[in-house]
């Protein structure tokens, strides 16, 4: 009887140390800024040793498409191989400047242990927010993580709303805020730094039918963090 | 027993060499020497790796100075003058000053410099040695130039390392400072980087505010500052950096 009960203990203590890896987590994301527009977000849990992005590194195909055009198929097929745990679009739409949405994963029965969640910032070229493959806590509360805007790198920074949106289209595919101009006659060559990088934010100008940017600097700046992350462990 | 086997202590003496010949040689009792003091124990040491890399699109990072110290030395603070020797780094990218200055600062326990300025997307890990005793108490403080800056910089200040064990890591995303040494003019002659390829430091170049800030960030020729070497590519947002810190002994 006793044995048996040792037995039953140690079995608690294996599957305890198994389920340490799974998780029942709330993630709301956060608009911080004050005049640009999130496309549908994408917020997964996925693998140890895997990221959707590196900083100093050029960016995949998958998060080009996501950042030129909030297009985020290409990494959902790409972490549906990895048996990611994936939210899709918790916003229902696109997340307005100051506006929050939230959604809850649950990783029971699966590795995935780290959290990321991007978006792309509109207006701009290929610009996004990235909160980037933080090990999900594990013990019972609130964590806040302020998110910077990440430039991925691919594309030049030509500030013009011409619709281009496909990856490797230049030019800026909408403006929900509907505030931009016309008639710029491009801000930016391509990047200096053509890998991911932290966003030297957009220039605009404050000619609303000419200048060098559809942009208005005015309107569209911000300054870091733009986005934050509440991860609730319930 | 081995000495009553004759094949043994050949076989002892081919594996042994001299340490069997000597025992040898301690047959004759009254020719025995003193048996030699055991070697000290190596003094037990600690290592970090520091880690700087570049998060910007178009800002070199000129050569680290990194500087492991107790808490009474401080490499800056914000609304205190820069020294001297961060004075020539902040404007001119040359971290030599700073490291020497450090180095004879009582306080300093140890200092390492970056080979070469660090490219956007680029990174570089430089290794500190200490003896272990010298960890109590220990921080780290990184340092290093946006060059095609008039005086920016950015950096850790005072990290506290004693509590972590060897395999630890920290990371900090570091922001840009304004050393507020010179005038953010943003000239070609004042700004040290390849955008300008002017000069660094000048003592007689003004104090302008002369106390360590946050930066604001650089203007541009294209938003507007007609003098200004810079373009908008030169542009840059907090986080300018990524420090990593890891103890590896």
């Amino acid at each position: 009887m006793k044995v048996l009960q040792k037995a039953a203990i140690v079995a608690a203590m294996v599957l305890g140390g198994t389920a340490a890896s799974a998780a029942d987590i709330n993630v709301r994301v956060i608009n911080l800024t004050n005049g640009i527009w999130l496309t549908p977000f994408l917020v997964v849990a996925h693998p140890d040793g895997s990221s959707l992005f590196t900083v100093g590194q050029p960016a995949s195909a998958s998060l080009q498409a996501m950042a030129e055009g909030g297009d985020i198929s290409g990494l959902v097929a790409d972490l549906t191989t990895l048996g990611a745990t994936i939210a899709e679009n918790p916003a229902g739409g696109l997340l307005a400047p100051a506006m929050s949405a939230n959604v809850d994963i649950n990783t029971d029965g699966t590795s995935n242990v780290l959290l990321s969640a991007v978006a792309m910032l509109l207006p701009t070229n290929d610009g996004f927010v990235g909160l980037n493959a933080i090990t999900i806590p594990t013990d019972p509360g609130t964590y806040v993580f302020n998110v910077p805007a990440y430039d991925a790198g691919t594309e030049a920074n030509d500030e013009l709303l011409t619709g281009g949106g496909m990856p490797g289209v230049p030019g800026i595919p909408a403006d929900p805020g509907g505030l931009t101009g016309t008639g710029g006659t491009g801000a930016a060559a391509a990047d200096a730094n053509p890998n991911v990088h932290i966003h030297r934010n957009v220039l605009g100008d404050t000619d609303p039918t000419g200048g060098i940017s559809d942009l208005d600097s005015t309107v569209h700046r911000w300054l870091n963090p733009v986005l934050r992350v509440v991860v609730t462990v319930q | 027993m081995i000495f009553a086997n004759g094949r043994i202590v050949r076989l002892l003496a081919a594996l042994l060499g001299s340490m069997l010949l000597y025992a040898c040689d301690s047959n004759n009792p009254t020719t025995t020497p003193p048996p030699p003091p055991p070697p000290p124990p190596p003094p037990a040491m600690a290592s970090y790796d520091v880690t700087v890399s570049n998060l910007t699109n178009a800002q070199p990072l000129s050569p680290m100075a990194v500087i492991g110290h107790q808490s009474s030395y401080s490499v800056f603070a914000v609304g205190s003058p820069a020294s001297q020797g961060l004075e020539e780094l902040a404007e001119g990218g040359d971290n030599s000053t700073l490291l020497t200055d450090a180095d004879a600062d009582a306080a300093v326990i140890v200092t390492g410099t970056g080979a070469a300025p660090i490219a956007p997307a680029g990174g570089e890990t430089v290794t500190i040695d200490l003896l272990d005793s010298e960890r109590a108490g220990m921080y780290i403080s990184v340092t290093t130039m946006l060059v095609n800056t008039n005086d920016a910089f950015t950096g850790v200040n005072s990290a506290a390392v004693e509590a972590m064990a060897v395999g630890d890591v920290l990371t900090f995303d570091t922001v840009a400072y304004d050393a507020g040494t010179e005038a953010d003019t943003e000239m070609a002659i004042h700004i040290p980087g390849p955008a300008g390829g002017g000069e660094g430091f000048n003592a007689n170049r003004d104090d302008e505010a002369d106390r360590v800030s946050m930066h604001s960030g650089v203007v541009s020729q294209d938003d507007g500052l007609a003098s200004s070497a810079l373009t908008e590519q030169h542009r840059f947002d907090n986080p300018v950096g990524r420090v990593r810190i890891e103890r590896t002994l």
